[in-house]
């Protein structure tokens, strides 16, 4: 257990001493206080148009007409930070020798992997940790209203759900650099599989989608809702998908409920928009926010085995 | 069993069906300097790897320090230190940092680190070096440091994986001046793997050499020269003018020849002993025979290597 401790204090001091450290970070912010900017630029309008109290929570949700919110921001960072934080850290290790000379040091090799993980975590906390109280700070000072204890809550597994979220692409980064010899081949396989998903499954989806159940002028509403099941369950494949269900319900109590979606734009003006308890929102993205752990979990696994197992040649 | 700080029995190391490591048995007492030789592919490294718990052997009893490396690898790794062939260090941190580093994994009180870390750069020379970084070492330097890393867990075994490879011969002797040291003042044995039989034959005290898994030989160097060349020490090479046949019987009488041998003008005389001045008295006692050139050879792990490999 000492061991552990001791690998994740020096791997902890190499992140922060890190460039990519200082540099995802400067991104991290400057994204965050742009975004603060325009949300406290069209807050107003947002806070007057919606039917509940959640003013607060409309600072990371709130977007202008050309730039997104902080939420969108955020989905599109995390991937990167997780992917930055693990694609170096065993194969690096290796190709500068140090892993034959640290694995003949007496410590488990689990250890290594370990120390390594619970660092990265600790710095990708830190990093989403710091912007979120930033951005609160900052509009709590300009709008002058202070979060309610339901936001301060939301606020707070919000936080918990990224870092689970950015945990899982540290663990599938870090399996490709216990699986792969050369840094670049990880990194580009692990950015190649966050655009598939980031990107091309949602084009997949309504391409299928449509192919199955085209929806025309007169289609019934049968047609429109299996077209709509079936682009849903393709696009729940991706963790990012499902990454973005989970922090929208939370961020926006009324009118995001999963089950309750508009098929077309008139039916939303149909609907009651009254906010869902916190409880209810939580119950609502249950699975997806157990997938996102248990996919984070299968990663890490699977890279410990693997580390585990492996052969370690000085050569 | 007891007194060995590596002892091996009929370790047998397969890869698929590949043998790697034959039915190896190998007995080293404390305090020794072994070195264990061969070329590449020999097995050698894989050897090390069962020792350091790394790799399991497929069959076989292995001792290192009294315990077995697969059961009780951490007990083992506390007090052997292994220098794998080509060291890496983590570049952006000095050679201080580096060194609390293992310190530090190796569980040694944090009061003791800064007076440890100063004595084992000492050893090495490196003392002056402590708060640079390691990126601007050298590569002898960086080999340097990889004793004192070793030396940091006060070892009482050290593995060393092709020391001197890819040093210049000076830098190559220092290192090993520096193991030679080491075992005398502080009693560490050590077990070296090379293939530069030259360097590392003159601070052995034992070596045995490896081939295709095999141990084929082992022994202190004169031991295996004998065992190779009939016995014989010396080489005494002459080179004559005149009646080589005649010679030759003369030379035949001298007491201590043991064999002698002839290509084209050359006369080879095996021996025990160095009978140069008697040689050659008798050489230039003879009317019409002039000698032009002599030799002595005495038989120097090479020959002896790469005899066995000739055998092989």
């Amino acid at each position: 257990m000492k061991s552990v401790l001791t690998i994740y204090r020096k791997e902890l001091a190499d992140y922060f001493s890190s460039k990519k450290f200082l540099i995802l970070l400067g991104l991290v912010y400057l994204t965050g206080l742009t975004s603060i900017y325009v949300s406290i630029q069209n807050i107003r309008a947002a806070a007057q148009s919606s039917t509940d109290a959640f003013v607060f929570l409309k600072l990371f949700t709130t977007s202008g007409d050309v730039l997104p919110s902080f939420l969108y921001f955020l989905s599109f960072f995390i991937p990167i930070i997780g992917i930055v934080f693990g694609f170096d850290a065993i194969n690096t290790e290796r190709s500068s020798k140090n892993l034959s000379r640290l694995l003949s040091q007496p410590i488990y090799r689990d250890s290594i992997i370990n120390g390594k993980f619970l660092a990265g975590i600790t710095t990708m906390t830190i990093i989403i940790g710091s912007i979120v109280m930033i951005i609160a700070g900052i509009g709590l000072r300009v709008i002058g209203v202070p979060p309610n204890s339901e936001e301060i809550l939301r606020i707070l597994i919000f936080i918990f759900i990224c870092i689970c979220y950015g945990t899982f692409w540290m663990a599938l980064s870090m399996l490709f650099s216990v699986v792969m010899d050369k840094t670049a081949t990880s990194i580009l396989t692990a950015i190649a599989i966050w655009i598939f998903f980031f990107f091309f499954v949602q084009i997949i989806a309504s391409a299928v989608a449509n192919a199955i159940a085209p929806v025309g002028d007169n289609a019934t509403l049968a047609t429109q809702i299996k077209n709509f099941n079936i682009d849903l369950g393709i696009k729940r494949i991706s963790p990012a998908y499902l990454f973005t269900e989970a922090i929208t319900v939370l961020l926006v109590p009324s009118g995001s409920q999963l089950f309750l979606r508009a098929v077309t734009t008139a039916d939303i003006s149909n609907m009651i928009l009254s906010p869902l308890s916190l409880g209810q929102s939580l119950i609502q993205v249950w699975p997806q926010i157990v997938v996102i752990i248990a996919l984070a979990i299968i990663c890490f696994a699977i890279s410990y085995i693997v580390f585990i197992k492996q052969e370690i040649r000085s050569t | 069993m007891d007194n060995y700080i590596i002892s091996t029995k009929n370790l047998i190391k397969k890869y698929g069906s590949k043998i790697v490591v034959d039915n190896l048995n190998l007995n080293i007492p404390k305090g020794e300097i072994y070195g264990l030789l061969g070329p590449n592919g020999a097995g050698k490294s894989t050897v090390i790897l069962m020792l350091l718990g790394l790799t399991e052997p497929t069959s076989g009893e292995l001792f290192v320090l009294g315990f077995v490396p697969t059961k009780d690898p951490l007990r083992i790794k506390r007090f052997t230190g292994y220098l794998p062939e080509r060291v890496g260090f983590y570049e952006d941190m000095t050679s201080a940092q580096n060194l609390e580093y293992t310190a530090l994994l190796n569980s040694i009180p944090e009061k003791e680190i800064p007076r440890k870390i100063d004595e084992c750069l000492d050893i090495v020379g490196l003392k002056k070096d402590k708060n640079r970084i390691v990126k601007q070492f050298s590569k002898g330097m960086k080999q340097r440091l990889g004793i004192a890393d070793v030396l940091i867990k006060d070892p009482e075994l050290v593995i060393f994986d092709e020391p001197t490879e890819g040093l210049d011969v000076e830098v190559a002797n220092q290192i090993l001046e520096t193991i030679f040291n080491l075992n005398k003042e502080k009693n560490i044995t050590f077990l070296i793997s090379s293939h530069q039989l030259n360097l590392v034959q003159k601070i052995c005290h034992k070596v045995g050499i490896m081939s295709k898994g095999k141990m084929i030989g082992e022994g202190n160097v004169s031991e295996l020269s004998k065992n190779m060349f009939g016995g014989n020490k010396y080489q005494v090479e002459v080179e004559i003018i005149g009646d080589t046949n005649k010679v030759i019987e003369k030379i035949k009488s001298i007491e201590g020849v043991k064999t002698v041998a002839i290509t084209e003008n050359t006369i080879h005389i095996g021996t025990d002993v160095d009978l140069r001045q008697n040689i050659s008295k008798i050489i230039t006692n003879m009317e019409g025979i002039i000698l032009t050139k002599m030799n002595i050879k005495d038989f120097s792990l090479e020959d002896v290597y790469l005899n066995y490999f000739k055998e092989v």
